[in-house]
C-alpha cells in the first residue's frame, strides 16, 4: 500500500498545523460560491412549489406567466424526458419538474426563467395549477395502516419503501446464554444540515452544443451521470463544476431538480440560468437525518459482555427514496463495530411518508442506533454496579478483528480514548458523585473511512489524482474531489508537498471540475482524506521517482540515497551535495519529456459475500469516546452542558487544528440534536413543516456551544495515507447519548428520545417524584410483516461469508 | 433569495414632514425606523406597503431629554443599543436595559429602534411564514385568510406580543407619545396594546410614536426575565416585567407584574399583585404569588417550546422576579 510508505519517513508537513490553502480567500471573500457567479445575459430561475402534500396534478396553465414581460421560459414536469433520477440506482423515483403528482409540499411543479429574481418571483403567482388532493401520510404508523393510495407505485407494497432482515450467527442461542435481558425502545427525531450557504446552480449551454453547471454539490461525479441521464445527452458534453461549499453535511450530495432545471432552461433559452434557493427550499431539498424508531433487545452478562441482540429500526423516510435504501442498512449494519456482538439480527423498515425526503447526515444512518445502543449501555451498567466507562473497555472491540456481520476492523484505540476522556474528566471523582442536578455521562462509537463499495457498481478507481510538473517547478494536483469546507483542497496540498519535500502553498489544486480533473467519488462517507490522500501518494511517488533518476544520473549519487526536502533534492548522506528542486524538475523534463503523473485509489475488497455484504465494510474504522458534564435543573428541566471531552481515534492527523475543527462541529452538531433540533411537521395543516427558517428551527450557536476538550489518539492504520483515517463524522455519534447518560447521572431520570427538551426532563423528573417510572421517550414499537431473515453463519461459527443456501433473501411479499 | 415587494421610500427629516407625508400617501404608506420588523414581514409579504416613510433622517428622534428626578424622556428611534448603552439608564431604568439588552442579536440592536420594539408586531409561526407556506395552509385570518389555526373555533387572531420592552414600559407605567396630521396625545403604554392578535394596537397606522416617557424612578425597582430557547437570539416566548415600591420595612407598597409572550398583548397578574399587597415579600408568599400570576397565562402551540411547559414557566419566572427584587 503505498500510504505505508510515508509512515517511514520523518514527517515535515503530514501531522503539522498548516493554513488551509484556501483560507485566505475565504476569509476576505474572494473565493466564489455558485451564488456569487455571474455571466453576461445570465436568467434568473424561481420553482413553484407545491402547496399541497399529496395530489393528482389535474392542470397547469403557464400561459400567463409566459406571456409576463421579462419571463423567457416557464416549464413544467411535461417539458423534460420522462426519466427519473434520484441518489441510488434502486430508488429513482424523482422528477426534476412533478410528473402526475405530488408528494410533498414543497415538491417543485414549474419553473420560470427571467430577466430578474423580482420578474421570476412575480410570474410564478400566474401559474395556475389545479390538484386533487390524495390522503396524506404523515407519520410511520399511517405508513403502516394506509395501503391506499400509494405515494410511489414501487416498493415493498403499501407506503412501505423498503425492508431487510439479517441474522448474523443465533440470537436464540445467545439470549440462552445471557444473564439478562431488556428490550429498550428508542426515537431519534429527524433533523436537517443547516449549512450556511443555500444550494445555489449556474447553467451554461454553449454554441458548441457542450454544457456546463457550476453547482454547490458535494457529489459532482455522481450528478455528471443523472444529468447525462435526464438530459439524455453524452456525459462528455457535459461539464459539471463543484463550487466551493459554504458547508454540506451530507446535504449536497443528492442529484437536485433545481440543478436539472437550470440546465434543461440554458439549453432552451440559449443563455446562461441561474437558481439560489431560499433557505425555506433548502429545507424542502433536506435529505436530513431520518427519524428513527428503534426496539434494541439485548442479552448480557453479569460483567456487561453482550451475547446477543435483536435490533429492529423504522424509518420515515419522507416523499423521495434518495439515499434512504443505504440509510436504511446503516441503522443497523456498523451496530457491532464497537462493542463485541457475537449474535445479531437486524431487521429494518423504511416508508414513506408525505414529507420533505431524507438522507445522509453526518453519520448518515448510524447516530440512531449508536444513540439506542450507547443508552441501553448505561442502563445495563446502572442494573450490574458497573463503571460504564470500565465496562465499555473491557468489551470494546479488538483492533485487526472482523465482525459478526463480517466486516474487518483494522486499527480501533477505543480503550485508549475511554482512558484519555476518563482522566480529562475527572470521571472517577464524579461519576454518581456529583450534587443533585449536576451529572456526568459517557459514550463511544466507531465509524467507517469511506465506503469500499461505489454507489452504482463498477470496479473502477474511487478516486483518481493526477500531478502535472513543468520547469517552473510548477506542480499541480488535480482531484475530482469538491472542497466542502473539510479542506480537502488542503490536504492534496501537504500529502503531495510531503512526499516532494516543498512546501504545500507552492502547489496549485484544482478540483472538483468533470472536465479538468480525474474521477472521484465525492465528499460523503468520510472517504475523501483516506482515498484522495492514497491516490495522492501514489502520483506523487510516481512523480519522486522520475525526479530521483534524473537527479541521480546528474550527481552521480545512487537513487536510493536522494531525499527531498525543503525544496531540494538532495545526497542524505551529504546534504551539502544537491540541487534546487526547480532544478530537479527541469533534469527530469529533459530525461523524461513532459511530466505528468498520475495515482489512483480502490478499497481492498471485503470478506463477506452475503447479498448487502457491500454496505458497511470499509478500509479503515475510527472510533470516539464521549464524556459530557450537564446541568439539569430541576424545577424548569432546562439542561445546560457546560463541557465535553472527546477522544478521537483518527490514526494519524494530517493537519492537527482541520482534526481537532472537525471534532468541535461534530460535538456542535451532536450538541443541537441532542438538545434542540427538530424537522416538525404540522400533521393536521396539510402537512407543512412547522418551522422552515434558520429562526424558528432551533439549532445552538456559538453562544450555545459547549466548552469542548479535544484529544487526538493517533494509531496509525495500514489502510490510510501515513496512516490517517476518517475524523468529520464519527465524533459526532457518542454525543447525544454522552448527554443523556449524563442526564440520568444529574436527576436520575431517562430521556429516550431526542431532542431532549426541558418539557420532557420536567414530565420525567415529576413521574419519578410521584413514584412512577422516571423516563420520557417512545414504549410502542409497531410491527410490520418481515420477509424471513438472511442467515449468516459468524466467523467465529466457522461461516465463510456467505448466507446459508435455501434461505430467501428480502422476499417480497 | 427571498425578494422585498416593489416599494418607493421616502425620508422627511422632521416629524413634520414625516406626518404630512403620511396624510398623502394614506393606508398605502407605513413608517419604518431600523426595518428589522418590518422589512423580513414584508419579504414574507405579511406587509406590503407601497409608500415606506423611513425615520433614520429625523433627529428628534434620537434623543435623550430630562432630568432622573423627573423622569426621562427617549426619542422613539433611539436604537436598542444605544439605550442599552446609556448609563443613566442602566443606573435608574435597569430593568428597561436589561429587556432591550436582551433582544436579539448585537446587529439588530444596532439597527432595531425601541419605538419599533414597543411596536413589534405580534408573532405566531402560522404567520411568520412566506407567501408560499402560508397559502399551503390557506392563510390565516391575520393576513390573507379567515381562520385561526392555532385555535381554528376562535372568532379571533391569538398571534403572540413578543416586544421585550413592552411588558416593562407597561410595569414601569411608562407613557407613549403619538402624533399624527390631526394632533397628538400622550397614553400610557398599558393602554397602547390589545387582547387581538391582528389590533393589537391601540393605535391609527396614521400615527408616529415619537417619545417613551419613563417616569421618574421615586423609590421603585423593576426587573425583567426573559425566557427563549437560546440566549444568543431568539425572541421571548415568556417574559415576565416586574415593578415593585417597597416601604422602609420591606412591605410591598404597590406592585406590577406583567406577563409578556404568553398571550397577545402584556398580561398584568392583578391577582398576584393583590397577594402582596401589603406584605413582606417572604418565600411563602412569592410561592402563592407566583402560583396566582401563572393562572392568566395562555400560551398556544404558535411559538417556540410546548405550550403546557411554557404557562408553567410564568409561575417559576414570576417567583424568581419577585425573589431578586426582595434580595432572597
Amino acid at each position: 500500500m503505498a500510504g505505508n510508505n510515508g509512515g517511514k519517513r520523518s514527517l515535515r508537513v503530514v501531522g503539522k498545523p498548516f493554513v488551509k490553502v484556501d483560507a485566505k480567500a475565504k476569509c476576505i471573500g474572494e473565493l466564489k460560491f455558485a451564488d456569487d457567479l455571474f455571466l453576461p445575459r445570465m436568467l434568473h430561475t424561481k420553482l413553484l412549489r407545491s402547496t399541497v402534500p399529496h395530489a393528482r396534478i389535474v392542470h397547469i396553465d403557464v400561459s400567463k406567466a409566459k406571456a409576463y414581460p421579462g419571463v423567457h421560459a416557464v416549464l413544467t414536469g411535461a417539458d423534460l424526458p420522462p426519466i427519473t433520477y434520484g441518489a441510488l440506482p434502486v430508488s429513482e423515483d424523482e422528477y426534476p419538474l412533478a410528473v402526475g403528482k405530488v408528494r410533498m409540499v414543497g415538491d417543485p411543479v414549474a419553473a420560470v426563467a427571467a430577466v430578474d429574481e423580482d420578474v421570476a418571483t412575480e410570474a410564478l403567482d400566474l401559474v395556475a395549477v389545479e390538484y386533487e388532493p390524495l390522503s396524506v401520510v404523515t407519520s410511520i404508523q399511517d405508513a403502516y395502516a394506509t395501503a391506499e393510495p400509494r405515494i410511489h407505485e414501487y416498493g415493498e407494497f403499501g407506503n412501505i419503501h423498503r425492508r431487510q432482515a439479517y441474522e448474523f450467527g443465533s440470537i436464540e442461542a445467545g439470549f440462552a446464554e445471557a444473564d439478562y435481558v431488556r428490550e429498550d425502545i428508542t426515537f431519534y427525531e429527524g433533523s436537517t444540515h443547516l449549512a450556511l450557504e443555500q444550494h445555489a446552480s449556474l447553467a451554461q449551454f454553449s454554441h458548441d452544443g457542450k454544457l456546463t453547471l457550476w453547482t454547490s454539490t458535494q457529489d459532482m461525479h455522481y450528478l455528471h451521470r443523472h444529468l447525462a441521464k435526464v438530459l439524455q445527452m453524452p456525459a462528455s458534453h457535459i461539464r459539471v463544476i463543484a463550487t466551493p461549499n459554504g458547508g454540506g453535511f451530507g446535504g449536497k450530495c443528492d442529484p437536485f431538480n433545481h440543478e436539472i432545471v437550470v440546465c434543461k432552461l440554458a439549453m432552451v433559452t440559449g443563455r446562461p440560468v441561474k437558481i439560489c434557493l431560499t433557505r425555506e427550499e433548502v429545507f424542502y431539498c433536506h435529505r436530513g437525518r431520518h427519524p428513527v424508531l428503534m426496539s434494541t433487545k439485548t442479552g448480557y452478562k453479569k460483567d456487561g459482555s453482550i451475547t446477543a441482540m435483536h435490533h429492529r429500526t423504522i424509518l420515515d423516510g419522507g416523499a423521495y427514496g434518495g439515499h434512504g435504501v443505504a440509510s436504511t442498512f446503516y441503522t443497523g449494519i456498523l451496530q457491532p463495530t464497537t462493542y463485541k456482538l457475537p449474535n445479531y439480527r437486524f431487521e429494518a423498515v423504511r416508508v414513506f411518508t408525505n414529507k420533505a425526503p431524507c438522507g445522509p447526515k453526518r453519520g448518515h444512518g448510524t447516530p440512531q442506533p449508536r444513540w439506542a445502543q450507547e443508552i441501553q449501555m448505561d442502563k445495563i451498567a446502572d442494573q450490574l454496579g458497573l463503571d460504564p466507562a470500565e465496562m465499555r473497555k473491557q468489551h470494546a472491540i479488538a483492533p485487526n478483528s472482523i465482525t459478526a456481520n463480517w466486516i474487518r476492523i483494522g486499527t480501533l484505540s477505543l480503550r485508549q480514548c475511554i482512558d484519555k476522556v476518563v482522566a480529562g474528566s475527572g470521571w472517577k471523582d464524579k461519576f454518581r458523585k456529583l450534587a443533585y442536578g449536576k451529572g456526568i455521562g459517557i459514550a463511544c462509537s466507531a465509524y467507517m473511512t469511506g465506503t469500499q463499495t461505489p454507489i452504482y457498481y463498477n470496479k473502477l478507481p474511487h478516486s483518481g489524482v493526477q500531478l502535472k510538473l513543468d520547469r517552473s517547478g510548477g506542480v499541480c494536483v488535480f482531484c475530482g474531489s469538491a472542497e466542502i469546507g473539510q479542506g480537502s483542497d488542503s490536504i492534496l496540498a501537504y500529502i503531495v508537498a510531503e512526499v516532494l519535500g516543498i512546501d504545500p502553498f507552492d502547489i496549485r489544486v484544482v478540483t472538483g471540475d468533470t472536465d479538468l480533473t480525474p474521477v472521484d467519488l465525492g465528499s460523503y462517507s468520510s472517504r475523501v482524506t483516506l482515498m484522495t490522500g492514497n491516490a495522492a501518494i501514489e502520483a506523487a511517488e510516481r512523480a519522486r521517482h522520475m525526479l530521483r533518476e534524473a537527479v541521480a544520473a546528474k550527481l552521480e549519487v545512487p537513487p536510493e540515497r536522494l531525499s527531498f526536502a525543503d525544496r531540494r533534492v538532495f545526497d542524505s548522506e551529504n546534504p551539502e551535495k544537491g540541487v534546487s528542486f526547480v532544478d530537479a524538475v527541469c533534469l527530469a523534463e529533459e530525461k523524461y519529456g513532459t511530466l505528468g503523473t498520475t495515482g489512483s485509489y480502490k478499497p481492498p475488497a471485503a470478506p463477506g459475500k452475503y447479498k448487502g455484504a457491500t454496505i458497511g465494510p470499509s478500509p479503515a474504522f475510527s472510533c470516539t469516546a464521549a464524556i459530557a458534564e450537564v446541568e439539569v435543573n430541576p424545577e424548569t428541566g432546562i439542561i445546560v452542558v457546560p463541557r465535553i471531552w472527546i477522544a478521537h481515534d483518527i490514526g494519524q492527523a494530517i493537519n492537527p487544528v482541520l482534526a481537532v475543527g472537525q471534532i468541535e462541529g461534530c460535538v456542535y452538531m451532536g450538541l443541537g440534536e441532542a438538545l434542540m433540533e427538530e424537522m416538525a411537521y404540522r400533521g393536521n395543516r396539510n402537512l407543512v413543516h412547522k418551522f422552515p427558517s434558520f429562526l424558528e428551527y432551533k439549532s445552538p450557536t456559538t453562544l450555545e456551544m459547549c466548552d469542548v476538550i479535544t484529544y487526538l489518539v493517533e494509531e496509525p492504520d495500514a489502510n490510510g495515507p501515513f496512516g490517517a483515517k476518517e475524523v468529520g463524522q464519527g465524533p459526532q455519534l457518542p454525543v447525544p447519548p454522552a448527554i443523556a447518560n449524563a442526564v440520568y447521572d444529574a436527576v436520575g431520570i431517562r430521556i429516550d428520545e431526542v431532542p431532549i427538551t426541558p418539557d420532557k426532563v420536567l414530565k420525567a423528573i415529576r413521574a419519578k417524584a410521584k413514584g412512577q417510572e422516571g423516563r420520557y421517550g417512545p414504549s410502542a414499537f409497531p410491527t410490520c410483516p418481515m420477509p424471513a431473515a438472511m442467515v449468516v453463519p459468524t466467523p467465529w461459527q466457522g461461516g465463510d461469508g456467505k448466507a446459508l443456501e435455501g434461505e430467501p433473501a428480502l422476499t417480497k411479499k | 433569495m427571498l425578494r422585498l415587494p416593489k416599494f418607493r421610500y421616502l425620508q422627511p427629516d422632521s416629524i413634520g414632514a414625516a406626518i404630512r407625508m403620511m396624510a398623502d400617501n394614506g393606508p398605502d404608506a407605513m413608517f419604518v425606523a431600523g426595518g428589522t420588523d418590518l422589512y423580513p414581514n414584508m419579504k414574507r409579504r405579511q406587509q406590503t406597503p407601497k409608500v415606506v416613510i423611513g425615520l433614520a433622517q429625523i433627529n428628534d428622534l434620537r434623543t435623550t431629554k430630562g432630568q432622573l428626578k423627573d423622569g426621562v424622556v427617549l426619542g422613539a428611534n433611539l436604537t436598542l443599543s444605544e439605550v442599552t448603552d446609556d448609563s443613566r439608564i442602566r443606573h435608574a431604568y435597569p430593568a428597561v436595559a436589561r429587556a432591550a439588552e436582551l433582544i436579539s442579536t448585537p446587529l439588530l440592536r444596532n439597527m432595531g429602534s425601541i419605538g419599533g420594539n414597543l411596536l413589534l408586531d405580534t408573532r405566531c409561526n402560522y404567520y411568520d411564514q412566506n407567501y408560499e407556506w402560508r397559502k399551503a395552509i390557506h392563510f390565516c385570518m391575520k393576513k390573507d385568510g379567515d381562520i385561526c389555526w392555532v385555535a381554528p373555533s376562535s372568532p379571533r387572531c391569538w398571534a403572540v406580543q413578543s416586544s421585550d420592552c413592552a411588558p416593562v414600559m407597561v410595569a414601569i407605567g411608562a407613557k407613549v407619545k403619538l402624533v399624527s396630521s390631526s394632533g397628538e396625545r400622550m397614553i400610557p403604554a398599558a393602554e397602547l396594546y390589545n387582547d387581538d392578535g391582528i389590533r393589537h394596537l391601540n393605535k391609527r397606522p396614521d400615527e408616529l410614536l415619537t417619545e417613551i416617557h419613563l417616569p421618574a424612578v421615586n423609590g421603585w425597582r423593576a426587573t425583567y426575565w426573559k425566557l427563549r430557547r437560546r440566549g444568543s437570539f431568539d425572541f421571548p416566548v415568556l417574559g415576565v416585567a416586574v415593578s415593585l415600591k417597597l416601604s422602609k420595612d420591606k412591605t410591598v407598597e404597590d406592585s406590577k407584574i406583567i406577563l409578556g409572550g404568553v398571550g397577545s398583548y402584556p398580561i398584568e397578574a392583578a391577582t398576584a399583585e393583590k397577594i402582596i399587597a401589603g406584605k413582606k415579600l417572604t418565600e411563602e408568599i412569592i410561592r402563592e404569588a407566583a402560583q396566582a400570576a401563572y393562572q392568566p397565562a395562555k400560551p398556544l402551540d404558535n411559538t417556540d417550546f410546548a405550550m403546557t411547559w411554557r404557562k408553567e414557566m410564568a409561575r417559576y419566572y414570576v417567583a424568581g422576579t419577585l425573589r431578586e427584587l426582595a434580595k432572597l
